[in-house]
This record gives structure tokens, sequence and C-alpha cells, in this order.
């Protein structure tokens, strides 16, 4: 049998999560979660509800830091940077670390504004370049050509998986490194569903993408790698191949088999 | 909990299994049976039991397909929806295989003359035994005794061997029923090709319950190694 090129512990690492323990006030919400996810491959974070996958993915950009009375104490390195390090510019994370939410949340302006927003807040101004990223970022979010001619028009007019699309556009139109997706599709149907899945296979090329899902299909069908977190704890993490067709863990099948949760 | 529809399925599909599992071994038995008593009417009726088995192939094989297409199972569901398949289709291989005894059995009834070799007994019963115990070892998720089918094949591969040596030498001797030594050949390898099916069965087994695929690793588990 030939060795599976992306079995864990070969690949190139982009964050690494150490001892990760998580509080919402007195809660605790994440105990003890280390955890290696890979460069430019898509890892998928699965697990019942209130498993604690979102308020990790989370973590990722210190996105709980709005919520108060939350705590995280261990590691999380982003190419071996802490990001909890005093100091650290939360906004620069954020523009290293993207995030598509689950809900679409397009702003209630044009097209091309919604696009150009980020590259905006962090001081581009040129139009010319801000029309090139605008149409850069439309194409790699696969929504270029159903929105090329009306641009100027309100994207809250667009469908919602075009919105879905478009909210993919505003993040990797600052350019991000990491792409965070907390259930990016569940709210589509399965036509714009294929659409997010297909490109998020396309994004994977070019950007570190972690996506939370219920959908244990869509885990398995867009992710090279597979997490899966039970009752705020890191229970298996592996290749998607392993974890989905020889799991090491009695509850990870138990899980994935639909025998609880 | 499980999904209450899975469940039906999984366990109806087992059902199915056991049933054409019980009845290839049936058949096999029959056609052994013609051979060494020359009952060429119980020869007649494993050829013609072939029918049943080929139907409850296809209908094992359409619950397969049903249940990847509307469970789509994963980890353990997923290893025993394809052991299945191809368990399935070993069956009915064997299924075949005793036909093709029973056929060579019809013709060597007519020439009582032609005496059967003492080694194909034994060969006989250790290839039936070979495939029970792959039948339990799936009926039991028990790869210890799914190992040991595979490593009883070369027991039967070795018989086969003697046997061909012994016909070859009675050809060179100049038997006079040349055609009755011929079919005994046939019958030693149908016989040696249903052991291998079993051993098929057998890792097939190993598969589903430890997610391991053995085959073609045979320095592996002849000293029961993983």
């Amino acid at each position: 049998m030939v060795d599976n090129p992306r079995e864990p512990g070969e690949f190139h690492r982009k964050v690494h999560v150490a001892n990760m323990d998580f509080y919402y006030g007195a809660t605790q919400a994440l105990f003890d979660v280390s955890l290696d996810i890979p460069a430019q491959q898509v890892t998928a974070f699965i697990g019942p509800s209130g498993c604690g996958k979102s308020t990790f993915l989370r973590t990722l950009n210190r996105m709980n830091d709005i919520i108060p009375g939350t705590r995280v104490t261990g590691d999380v390195l982003i190419d071996d940077e802490d990001i909890y390090a005093g100091g650290v510019d939360v906004v620069m994370l954020r523009k290293r670390v993207g995030m598509v939410f689950q809900k679409s949340n397009p702003f209630p302006k044009s097209i091309r504004d919604n696009v150009a927003y980020g590259p905006r807040i962090h001081g581009l101004r040129d139009k010319v370049e801000l029309d090139e990223i605008v149409e850069k970022s439309l194409v790699r979010a696969a929504l270029w050509d159903e929105v090329k001619d009306r641009l100027d028009d309100s994207a809250l007019d667009l469908s919602g998986g075009q919105q879905q699309r478009l909210c993919i556009a505003r993040a990797v139109a600052i350019d991000p490194e990491i792409l965070l997706m907390d259930e990016p599709a569940s709210a589509l149907d399965p036509k714009s569903t294929t659409r997010i899945e297909n490109l998020i296979d396309e994004l994977r090329e070019d950007y570190t993408i972690v996506i939370v899902t219920h959908n244990m299909q869509q885990a398995a069908r867009v992710s090279d790698y597979t997490a899966f977190f039970y009752e705020g704890r890191l229970i298996e993490f592996g290749s998607t191949k392993q974890v989905f067709t020889m799991p090491n863990e009695k509850q990870t099948e138990d899980y994935i088999t639909g025998r609880f949760g | 909990m499980m999904s209450i529809h899975l469940q039906r399925e999984i366990d109806s599909l087992k059902k199915k299994l056991l049933a054409l599992s019980a009845l290839v071994e049936e058949q096999l038995r029959r056609a052994v049976m013609s051979v060494q008593t020359r009952d060429d009417l119980l020869a007649g009726k494993v050829i013609d039991g072939d029918v049943e088995i080929d139907h409850r192939e296809v209908e094992v094989e359409e619950d397969c397909l049903k249940i990847l297409a509307l469970h789509q199972p994963v980890a353990v569901d997923l290893r025993l929806i394809v052991a299945v398949l191809k368990i399935n289709n070993d069956l009915e291989r064997i299924g075949d295989l005793a036909v093709n005894i029973a056929e060579r059995s019809a013709y060597l009834a007519e020439r009582r003359e032609c005496e059967v070799p003492a080694e194909l007994s034994d060969m006989v019963e250790k290839a039936q035994l070979m495939l029970q115990n792959s039948l339990n070892a799936l009926v039991n998720a028990d790869p210890a005794l799914a190992h040991k089918v595979c490593s009883d094949d070369d027991e039967v591969d070795d018989i086969n061997r003697t046997i061909y040596e012994q016909i070859k030498a009675d050809i060179r001797d100049g038997v006079n029923d040349l055609d009755s030594m011929i079919h005994l050949l046939g019958i030693a390898r149908h016989i040696e090709r249903i052991a291998d099916l079993a051993t098929n069965i057998a890792e097939d087994v190993i598969y589903m319950v430890d997610g391991e695929i053995v085959r073609h690793r045979t320095e592996d588990y002849r000293d029961g190694k993983r």
C-alpha cells in the first residue's frame, strides 16, 4: 500500500495550538486542546452542537475577544508567532485570518463596495488598484461572471448563494493567509452548496482553510483533514480518509456513523 | 442513536448474505458428495440449484448499492457494506465452482472404474472447513479465525500439487482413461480455487473488523502476524 503523503505529521503546519483551555466566564468550553493545522489544506472541524468547534475556530483570529468575560490559556501560534502575545495588532491578525460566517452578512452597499471595503480599511485608495482587487476577488469567489455587469447594484439583491460567495470574495480581498469558515453552506440549497464546496477546493491552493460543518458528508467531501470535537475536547485528528474509513477512537466512530449525537 | 433506517437495512442485508452463504455451503457439500458417491442425480441437482444463488447474489448487490446511495455509510458501516459486496461476489463464484465440480462429477459417474485419489477427500474437507471458518469469522467478526483461514490455504495448495504430480505420473504410466484423469485434475483445481475464495472472504472480514487490507501480503499472515 502506498503511503498517503497527506498523513498527519508530514504536513507543513500553519497553525500550532498547544494545551488550550477556553472559558466563557466561569464556564470552561475547551479543555487542553492541542492541534496543528496544515498549510494550504482544508481542515474540517466536526462534532455535535456545543462541542466547542466554533469556539475553537474563533480563537484562531481572536473573534472571541469581543465577547466579554472570555479567557484563553495555552499557545496559539500562526507561523510560529504567538497571536495572543501582548502587542499583537488584532486588526492585522484578522487581515491574515479571514472569516466567513454561516449567515451571509453583506453590508447594505453595492457589490463593488462590499469587496473593496477591507482593502479600503487597510488604507488602499487607488481606484484602479481597488477595481483590480474587486475583479480578482470576485473571480476567486466564482461570482465575477454573474455580477460583472452590475457591480454597483446592492449586494442585498443577490441570492443567498451569491451573497455567501460575495462574503468569500470580501474575505479574500484583503489577501488573507487563512480562511475560517463557520458553516458556510448550511443555509444554502444543494446547488449553491456545491458551488461553495467547489470553491473551497479551488481556494485551497492559495489559502489554509478551516471549516466548521454539521454536515459530515460535506466534511468528507471537501476536507483533507478532520478534527472531531466532543464536549470541549479534541477527540481525534487525522486525514479525512482515515477518520471516515477507520477512525481511531470509538467516540469518533459512534458520532460519524450516527450512533450518538 | 443510530438511524433506525440504516440499522434495519444492515440487519436485513446480513440475513440475506448469511442465507446465501448457507446455500453455497450446501451446494458445495452436495457437489463433493456427488463425486465421492458417483451420484449423477445429485450432481444434476447442484447444477439446477445455481439459479437460486445467482438470483440472491444480485439481490444482495442491489441492497448494498441502495444503502450506499441512500445512507452514505461511513467507518464501520462503510467497511461492512464494502466487505459484503466482495464476499457476495466470492460466494457466487464458489457456487459456480460447485457447479463445475458437479459437471465433472456427472461425467465421472459414468466411469466407475476410475479411482478418486485419496488425497482429494482430505483436500475437500480442508477447503470446506476454510469456507465454514471464513463465514463464522464473518458472523462473529473474528479476525483471529480469519487469519487462520488465510494460513490454512497453504495446506490446500500443497495437496493440490500432490494430486497434480500423482495424476501426471499416472498419465505417464499410461492409464487407459485419460479423460477421467483430466476431470479429476479439474476437480482438484476447482477445490483449490474455492479455498482461495474462502481466503478472500477471510481477508475481507479482517478489513471489515480492523480496517486493514491484508491482501497480497501472504508473508505477514502466514504466521498469524499483522
